[in-house]
């Protein structure tokens, strides 16, 4: 299995990440190689077994919708990067 | 007597006879932080202050008659616990500047019983790691040698542990961040069953596998943080509702007619001679203790836990690190002219190199044409690890393995290599996916270097583990042993 650079770059646009050229080339190879030591999952037959997603089988936990007390809007805003009024502040989503 | 040498429950001796108060051990115990840490570097923040001010007033509640088995005692934290007021930066670009507004659960607990902030303690970036060499910060290593890796991810917890920098750490264990670095330090590690110890407030790294848990410098100590830590959580829909033992009740020197497996699967290629021949001594002493030993267990489907967690964790950690986008907390890159641009930036920065690769392969098996030959298919051995792990608890109390293939190696030697690093946790992971306790304990030294002891349990089975290792413990006493590091001081 080999991860070419373009799928590299392919992979960096799902996760918004940046990468350096030199990042794209190192990535291509270790996803590569680890990739590879996956292959060996082939060997096991899965086809009537159900998938495990959570370990400890609790599904759907409910609870009564009741208001409680929760953050200040100022604490919840103390670490935001650009704020205007009680908002966080972003770039334009569509310009 | 040198007060940071102290166990948690000598010091708790000490304090409620009002022989020593918390305020004294607190000044030895940041002495020895000053006077060590800068050879180790396990603390990414020493809040002394803080520090203080908390042991004056535990001195004041040990004076009302008010006291608990923590009240007064100096601890440490991973920092990817959130802590209100002190930064938690999960040893990375993107969170060094992070002061969370909330605690976690286990810190409010613990902070409700008495409990003395020393600082937080250094981990690789976001817990993905297995040497502590992945901090964004600087290298945490092994206090009995520091060439050597510290293991991680709870390097800094560990080391802070074995240095007598603290009385005892939190950390958290994905798959097997606890154990691990307990092992190459010579501590006292233990992850509790999935849901046992609720994780709110734990910064995410894969869900499903995530667990808190005590690092301690003997047995008697696990058992006395896990009756604080344990516990139903409503903010923590995970956490299980199951009624909470007496953990310390356990610790009863007396394995007489206890079935313990030693599955061969644990037994890897490659593994070093001198960590076979000491783990063999163990199990030879456990049997030697009454211990029933069955040399022949087998759970055949452990031999795809690496491949399978090496999806499962990075998957899960895919989707919980898509949050770091620059808005709301965190690293922002200012320099960006569109939210895209802005968003690629904050993570090409504010990410380490073994962030990125997790991101990118997880987001690789969750992809369009991948999902079903690597996700799904991660999953669906998932549940035969699990359906082994159940087989085998029922012909055993618990499981007997090392916690790692090897000593600690070289700062380096794994680096640049992923798939030798991800080796280091080919014990300890699959634990994680059947979401079973496991504890590692001191089980001597080869070459001057540490070994662990792992002991696997069946789902809240902490009981039984604790009871075992302290019998262990008891018998043999390594955890006494000290790296020479640790005494240079005062």
């Amino acid at each position: 299995m080999t991860i070419s650079r373009e799928e590299v770059r392919h992979l960096a646009l799902l996760v918004r990440l940046g990468l350096s050229e030199d990042d794209v080339l190192r990535f291509s190879g270790q996803l590569s190689h680890i990739l590879e030591s996956f292959e060996i999952l082939n060997e096991v037959d899965t086809s009537h077994v159900a998938p495990t997603a959570n370990s400890i089988g609790i599904e759907s936990v409910m609870r009564e919708d009741e208001p409680k007390p929760c953050l200040a809007v100022e604490d919840v805003l103390a670490n935001a990067p650009s704020r205007e009024n009680t908002f966080f502040k972003v770039r334009p989503v569509l310009e | 007597m040198d007060l940071c040498r102290l166990t948690i429950h000598e010091a708790a001796d000490l304090l409620k006879k009002r022989e020593v108060s918390s305020v004294e051990l607190t000044e030895a115990v940041l002495h020895q932080v000053e006077a060590v840490d800068g050879k180790v570097n396990a603390l990414v923040t020493v809040t002394a202050d803080l520090a203080l001010d908390q042991a004056r007033r535990a001195d004041e509640r040990i004076k009302r008659g008010d006291a608990t088995p923590l009240t007064g005692i100096p601890g440490v934290l991973k920092d990817n616990l959130c802590t209100r007021g002190i930064r938690t930066t999960c040893s990375s670009r993107m969170l060094a500047d992070f002061v969370p507004p909330y605690n976690a659960t286990v810190v409010e607990k613990l902070l409700g019983q008495g409990m003395v902030i020393i600082g937080k303690a250094n981990l690789d970036e976001f817990a993905m790691g297995s040497s502590n060499e992945h901090s964004a910060f600087f290298l945490t290593r092994n206090p009995w040698n520091t060439d050597c890796v510290a293991g991680g991810s709870s390097g800094g917890p560990a080391v802070a542990v074995a240095t007598d920098e603290t009385l005892f750490a939190l950390g958290s264990d994905t798959g097997g961040s606890i154990r691990l670095p307990a092992s190459f330090c010579n501590v006292v590690g233990l992850k509790p069953t999935y849901g046992r110890v609720s994780r709110y407030g734990l910064v995410a790294f894969a869900s499903s596998l995530d667990q808190i848990g005590p690092l301690t410098k003997d047995v008697t100590d696990a058992a006395t943080v896990m009756n604080v830590i344990a516990g139903h959580d409503e903010r923590d829909s995970t956490s299980l509702p199951h009624p909470l033992p007496d953990y310390s009740s356990s610790l009863v020197p007396d394995i007489k007619g206890m079935r313990i497996g030693v599955p061969r699967e644990f037994f890897v290629a490659g593994m070093q001679q001198g960590v076979v021949d000491q783990i063999n001594a163990a199990i030879a002493l456990l049997e030697g203790l009454g211990a029933v030993i069955d040399r022949d267990a087998s759970l055949p489907s452990i031999r795809y836990g690496l491949a399978a967690y090496y999806i499962i964790g990075p998957c899960e950690a895919s989707a919980n690190l898509a949050r770091y986008d620059g808005v709301k907390y965190g690293y922002s890159a200012p320099d960006a002219d569109s939210m895209w641009d802005a968003m690629e930036k904050t993570k090409e920065r504010g990410f380490g190199a073994e962030v990125k690769r997790r991101l990118m392969l997880g987001t690789y098996a969750l992809s369009a044409g991948y999902y079903d030959a690597y996700y799904l298919k991660a999953l669906k051995v998932r549940t035969l690890i699990r359906q082994e792990f159940e087989g085998a608890f029922d012909k055993y109390d618990a499981l007997v393995t090392p916690t790692s293939p090897t000593v600690p190696f070289k700062i380096g030697e794994r680096l640049d290599d992923p798939v030798q690093m991800y080796l280091a946790d080919v014990c300890t992971l699959p634990v994680n996916i059947a979401g079973v306790p496991a504890i590692s304990v001191p089980a001597g030294f080869v070459d001057g270097l540490p070994v662990g002891l792992q002991l696997i349990g069946k789902p809240l089975g902490e009981e039984t583990l604790l009871r075992i290792a302290f019998t262990y413990e008891q018998a043999t006493g390594w955890h006494r042993k000290k790296p020479a590091v640790a005494s240079i001081s005062i």
